[in-house]
């Protein structure tokens, strides 16, 4: 009797949710979405420590996720979050966030830091993070109102060999006292 | 996929309802359908953005949002009230004015009394409302008839504490009451139940308020599990910030409670005293969702479908977050927020006649072991043969060594503003 019913219940469920039985290869909007419970809906970031991926150029993402997969990059968490998924997963996320508008943030910064950053960004940061940070250049982040404590701990990863620079940045953060990177994280988090 | 003959007949039964059959004697329908229409019930972790995500993929769906309560209170974080690191629940209660507004959600303040799936009818106090597609996000019941001598009273004397509010703050009041040189006397149910480090996080919360306030005292765990459900390596390691203030007891389940004597009856032979006792009963899916013919032979969830979250006993029902078998997902608010976008996502394609979307979700669970001290778990999953699993050699714990405490407490209080901020606007 049991077998009976359980092969008439397999057909009505075979009707019932066919359209279950074929789903397309998760989009980039379902891989990128699971993000946003830490990184905001559509990667606008509302918390300090977190970063906005709103807006972040693709390459820089996509170079993010790769490192943090294969551990180049040093994380708490991400590491071990990249791991799940493909280099084409990833680069769809990427496209996704790159698409998103840029996530102003509502955040206190020192004019006085912002004011004295501005000539150390344009002298030493300015080839690589163009347009005051707004535009990225190849893998170079968009830096322009990202959270203030979120630049300064990754600048802290830096500085203290947790994170490995690229070699151009390297060179220029070398000539740099810990005011002046201090003032252009300012600086960067105060664009709009 | 083996149904037994009542569900069979449950089965045949929605589906006749959808193709149309006259129901008779319905109550009063209070918001006449004009066009589709998603009802969400639940403005949890899980139905806030099931109903936010479904408005922000096809503004021509009407979505309806029920909740019994005008503000949501965060489950995660709340045990942080217990330590004294916050000093009230304000910054972990949420409204719904921002989201409604911001995305045209209808929010109906009410308690739901039925689901009708063949009727495709929710009733509430004030009525009926209809739906075309109808997602579920209730939360846990408390299994109490397994303990023996459970009672109203239970739950004012052994505050469970695991549904955040007025619970929460009994449970403090009742820390703060203490003597110096008391027990305190938690509980953890057997797996499954809402939040797998829940038990292990507040030991550690608790600990470190006797330490700062009652030195004297100490903390047990009643844990009815073989082990620590969730990084025990980790919690472990940071229970020892607690030296002399945490016993440990595996495999201890509280068989009975005895609201006289303020004590728990463990496995039915060892009774331990408390001078403040939380008992945390094992869980289910809501009596809503018995009622509605949607848990399933295990007696105590509701089985979905793995990629879309639609009920495997009724079409057009959507169970997500505490109350669904979501398989290797674990039953907490992370897990509940990105259920709920794969919900939404294939709710919304299908309403649309177009192709279901594999799942692709993710876990984050942060635990504090002091202030500015945490740990996490992460998962990614997917579906594999109609089953939702862990993608191979991702996600796990924090490293063993501590070293990423202080920081991941730094980006667990973002994991809070940002997911709260995810619900409420």
């Amino acid at each position: 009797m049991k077998k009976k019913w359980s092969g008439l219940a397999l057909a009505a469920g075979a009707l019932a949710f066919s359209a279950t039985a074929f789903a397309a290869p998760p989009s980039a909007e379902m891989l990128a979405n699971a993000c946003a419970g830490c990184h905001g809906t559509n990667g606008g970031s509302a918390g300090d420590t977190m970063p906005s991926l709103a807006s972040q150029s693709a390459s820089s993402i996509v170079e993010s996720m790769l490192k943090f997969k294969s551990g180049e990059r040093s994380s708490t968490i991400m590491g071990r979050l990249a791991k799940g998924y493909s280099d084409e997963q990833i680069k769809a996320m990427g496209g996704f966030f790159a698409k998103q508008k840029l996530h102003v943030t509502q955040q206190v910064t020192d004019k006085a830091k912002v004011a004295q950053a501005t000539k150390i960004q344009e002298k030493s940061c300015g080839r690589c993070h163009l347009d005051e940070g707004k535009d990225g250049k190849d893998d170079t982040p968009v830096m322009a109102s990202q959270w203030l404590p979120y630049l300064q701990i990754q600048m802290d990863l830096y500085t203290s060999g947790h994170r490995k620079m690229p070699d151009k940045m390297a060179e220029k953060v070398k000539e740099l006292s810990k005011q002046d990177l201090d003032a252009l994280m300012h600086f960067y988090a105060a664009q709009k | 996929m083996t149904l037994d003959r009542r569900s069979f007949l449950k089965l045949l039964a929605a589906g006749a309802g959808a193709a149309g059959l006259p129901m008779i004697g319905r109550a009063a329908e209070i918001m006449p359908k004009k066009g589709r229409r998603v009802i969400v019930i639940g403005g949890g972790y899980g139905g806030s953005i099931a109903a936010k995500y479904i408005r922000m993929m096809d503004k021509t769906i009407e979505v309806v949002l029920i909740e019994k309560n005008k503000q949501y209170i965060s489950c995660p974080f709340s045990n942080h009230l217990l330590a004294g690191y916050i000093k009230d629940l304000s910054s972990l209660t949420i409204g719904y004015d921002k989201l409604a507004a911001n995305h045209g959600i209808t929010m109906v303040y009410d308690e739901v009394t039925a689901i009708d799936p063949a009727a495709k009818t929710v009733t509430t106090k004030g009525g009926n409302i209809a739906y075309d597609k109808l997602v579920v996000s209730p939360g846990v019941d408390f299994r109490t008839e397994e303990i023996e001598g459970y009672d109203a009273k239970t739950e004012e004397l052994m505050p469970h504490a695991w549904k955040a509010g007025p619970q929460t703050i009994l449970l403090r009041k009742q820390l703060e009451a203490m003597q110096d040189g008391g027990t305190v006397v938690l509980t953890a149910p057997l797996a499954p139940f809402r939040c797998p480090p829940g038990p292990y996080e507040r030991v550690a919360m608790v600990a470190d308020y006797l330490k700062k306030n009652k030195p004297k005292s100490k903390v047990i765990l009643l844990d009815a599990n073989p082990d620590i459900v969730s990084k025990p390596t980790l919690f472990r390691k940071g229970w020892e910030m607690y030296p002399g203030l945490i016993e440990y007891r595996k495999a201890a389940k509280v068989t009975a409670v005895n609201n006289q004597a303020m004590s728990v009856m463990v496995e039915g032979i060892d009774e331990v005293k408390g001078d403040v006792i939380s008992v945390v009963p094992a869980q289910r899916a809501t009596a809503l969702m018995a009622g509605a013919g949607l848990i399933g032979e295990d007696k105590k969830w509701c089985p979905v479908n793995a990629t879309t979250f639609e009920s495997t006993l009724h079409k057009d029902v959507y169970v997500v977050g505490d109350s669904s078998s979501a398989g290797a997902m674990p039953k907490s608010g992370y897990s509940a927020n990105s259920e709920a976008k794969v919900c939404a996502t294939n709710i919304v394609a299908a309403m649309n006649g177009k192709e279901q979307v594999e799942m692709s979700g993710i876990n984050t669970c942060y635990s504090f072991l002091s202030h500015d001290e945490a740990i996490s778990v992460a998962g990614i999953y997917t579906v594999k043969e109609g089953k939702i699993v862990g993608v191979p050699n991702s996600g796990g714990i924090s490293k063993l060594d501590y070293s990423d405490a202080k920081l991941e407490a730094k980006y667990a209080n973002s994991w809070l503003k940002n997911i709260l901020t995810e619900m409420s606007t």
